[in-house]
């Protein structure tokens, strides 16, 4: 009994102490928990102090980029610039955003610092010009001045790759401009939205270092070129159409100028630009890719190995093939012994064509041979029996074409293709057929703008007698392009 | 009399649009009393390849402005133009300029 009492007793204190233990171990518990939560909340405030400097860092970062781009004026008219600043050394930003091109022992730091005191002069922000110009400002270039007269449309963005959905109508200065500032603020851009003529080029060329023709047609060529001999400047060069491309520099160490080799423009006729013979986007900016490596060869010091050669790159082969050029030419008018060019000249009027790559309008017909598309909208209603001859190459005929014409293509009419020639003729004689009387059949000759359509009416009425008979021929004014926008605005445009 | 001599001629830059979009030809120019020069390739390559529009090649008795002669990877200036005289199995380039950007 005594022996239960005391193992009770010892029990009682046994629990008793138990649970006094328990407590103290519930409250030491409960304190180093609350410690801990102490340390993590301070580390936690102290991270979140860091994010706040971070994000305050990155919001004037922004900022001053908004201002940057937001400062970006597009220049109606050349305009004087500051002389480039010259930067003693690279930043710790510089250092690690050109990190993989500062290892090249081909460029390293001097290269970059006479990158970044650069200026390079596009002309023309197209095709070639969007893609020199990125890697131009992502190589850290100094200033770019991006020149072009044109605005952005939807064709375009199939190779203009510096220009957006959003920017169609824009000026392609100002938007290639804000393209080049988001990816590169250090870059100083100025965008130019007029044409380069005799009467701005001289002054612009001359204050730039390096300038690079993108442009898309013959005067300006020729203007860029003897801008640059004018004003001592090396001018790389590039060109693409359909699926070729061509590289060259010119007046460079002594090296020819473009008229060294091209002494006389070619016949107007004989020059197809990219809204008539089409180019695939990519061709252009391989083109310009490899201007973007030469101006910055030229500009970190290292020279470019084309200033006596050409570069002609095929698409369809996948090849390239360099061709040693003439040298510079004692007889050249611009860069040679005695030259008769001291000045700019007119260069639509040495050219014969405008500086524009939109196509001329032809005016080879009489004002009675030619019919309007709203007087053929009515012919087409009125259901009498007609010819729709369609003068444009298949290609385009694929694209879109009016119901129920007849295509033949300019160039087999040229060549006066009997298969051809007989399908008109068999035509000829159905309308006839359907036709009251001895009455002539109408042939209406359309194609895209209205010039190939003049031609072929010529052509047509040549043949008048001999090869074709019993026609009245008229071509469709403005072609369908003119259709798609007056009659039928659901017609693709191309 | 000069042997036969076989060349291999290319268009390019769209000049080939001139001979049926076919770029590469190799033709064997016949056997004649004077070497063959490139003034008597022109004349050849006018009565036998191209048929339409002559006045799109040549110009006179040289190749119209805004083509350049290549003749095996150099430019025809270097090599005496007109008065250059084919060797067999030459290599002739006449490319088109391009102006489009
Ligand atoms: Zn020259």
């Amino acid at each position: 009994m005594t022996t239960f009492v005391f193992c009770s007793y010892i029990l009682n204190y046994y629990f008793y102490y138990c649970g006094y233990f328990v407590t103290v171990i519930f409250l030491l518990v409960r304190f180093s928990r609350l410690t801990a939560m102490d340390n993590e909340m301070c580390s936690l405030k102290r991270q979140l102090e860091e994010k706040e400097k971070e994000i305050a860092a990155l919001r004037s970062k922004l900022a001053a980029r908004v201002e940057k781009a937001s400062e970006l004026k597009i220049q109606d008219k050349v305009t004087t610039l500051n002389p480039l600043t010259a930067k003693p050394s690279l930043s710790n930003e510089d250092i690690m955003r050109y990190s993989r091109q500062l290892l090249l022992p081909d460029l390293g730091v001097q290269g970059q610092l006479k990158l970044s005191q650069t200026s390079v002069l596009v002309v023309g922000c197209g095709g070639l010009g969007c893609p020199l110009a990125q890697y131009l400002a992502a190589a850290g270039i100094g200033r770019l001045g991006l020149l072009d007269y044109d605005e952005v449309e939807l064709s375009n963005l199939h190779r203009q790759v510096l220009h957006g959905e959003e920017n169609q109508g824009q000026a392609k200065a100002l938007s290639a401009a804000r393209s080049v500032i988001r990816l590169n603020s250090g870059v100083e851009c100025i965008p130019y939205h007029l044409q380069l003529s005799p009467e701005n080029a001289l002054q612009l060329v001359q204050q730039y270092d390096i300038v690079a023709d993108c442009s898309d047609n013959v005067p300006t060529r020729y203007l860029v070129n003897d801008a640059c001999v004018l004003s001592g400047k090396p001018l790389v060069s590039a060109s693409a159409l359909r699926m070729e491309g061509q590289l060259t520099v010119y007046n460079y160490h002594g090296g020819p100028c473009y008229r060294c080799l091209y002494p006389v423009p070619p016949p107007p006729e004989t020059v197809t630009n990219c809204s008539d013979g089409g180019v695939l986007g990519v061709v252009p900016g391989i083109m310009g890719c490899l201007q973007a490596l030469e101006v910055l060869k030229i500009a970190s010091g290292q020279g470019t190995a084309c200033g006596q050669q050409l570069l002609l790159f095929d698409a369809q082969n996948a090849r390239f093939r360099s061709i040693r050029l003439r040298p510079k030419q004692p007889s050249c008018v611009v860069c040679g012994e005695i030259p008769s060019v001291t000045r700019l000249v007119d260069y639509e009027a040495f050219c014969g064509s405008a500086a524009t790559d939109k196509c001329r309008k032809l005016n080879l017909l009489s004002k009675d041979q030619r019919i309007t598309v709203q007087d053929y909208k009515s012919i087409r209603d009125s259901t009498g029996p007609h010819i729709l001859l369609d003068v444009r190459p298949l290609v385009e005929v694929e694209i879109c074409s009016l119901p129920s014409s007849l295509n033949i293509p300019l160039s087999s009419l040229e060549e006066k293709k009997s298969k051809d020639i007989q399908l008109l003729q068999e035509k000829i004689s159905q309308v006839k057929q359907q036709m009251a009387g001895d009455q002539q059949a109408p042939v209406y000759v359309v194609c895209k703008l209205g010039n190939d359509s003049q031609k072929a009416v010529q052509l047509l009425e040549k043949m008048s007698g001999e090869e074709v008979d019993g026609i009245t021929v008229k071509d469709i004014s403005g072609g369908l392009m003119a259709w798609a926008k007056m009659i039928d605005p659901s017609f693709p445009r191309y | 009399m000069a042997a036969p001599v076989s060349v291999h001629l290319e268009f390019g830059g769209g000049a080939e649009l001139l001979f049926d979009g076919v770029k590469e030809h190799h033709v064997t120019l016949p056997s004649q009393p004077e070497p063959w020069g490139m003034r008597q390739l022109l004349v050849w390559i006018q009565r036998n390849l191209l048929k339409e529009r002559p006045e799109l090649f040549v110009q006179g008795d040289s190749v119209r402005p805004g083509i350049l002669v290549l003749i095996n990877d150099a430019d025809w200036e270097l090599m005496g133009e007109l008065d250059y005289q084919l060797q067999d199995q030459d290599n002739v380039v006449f490319i088109s300029t391009l102006h489009g950007g």
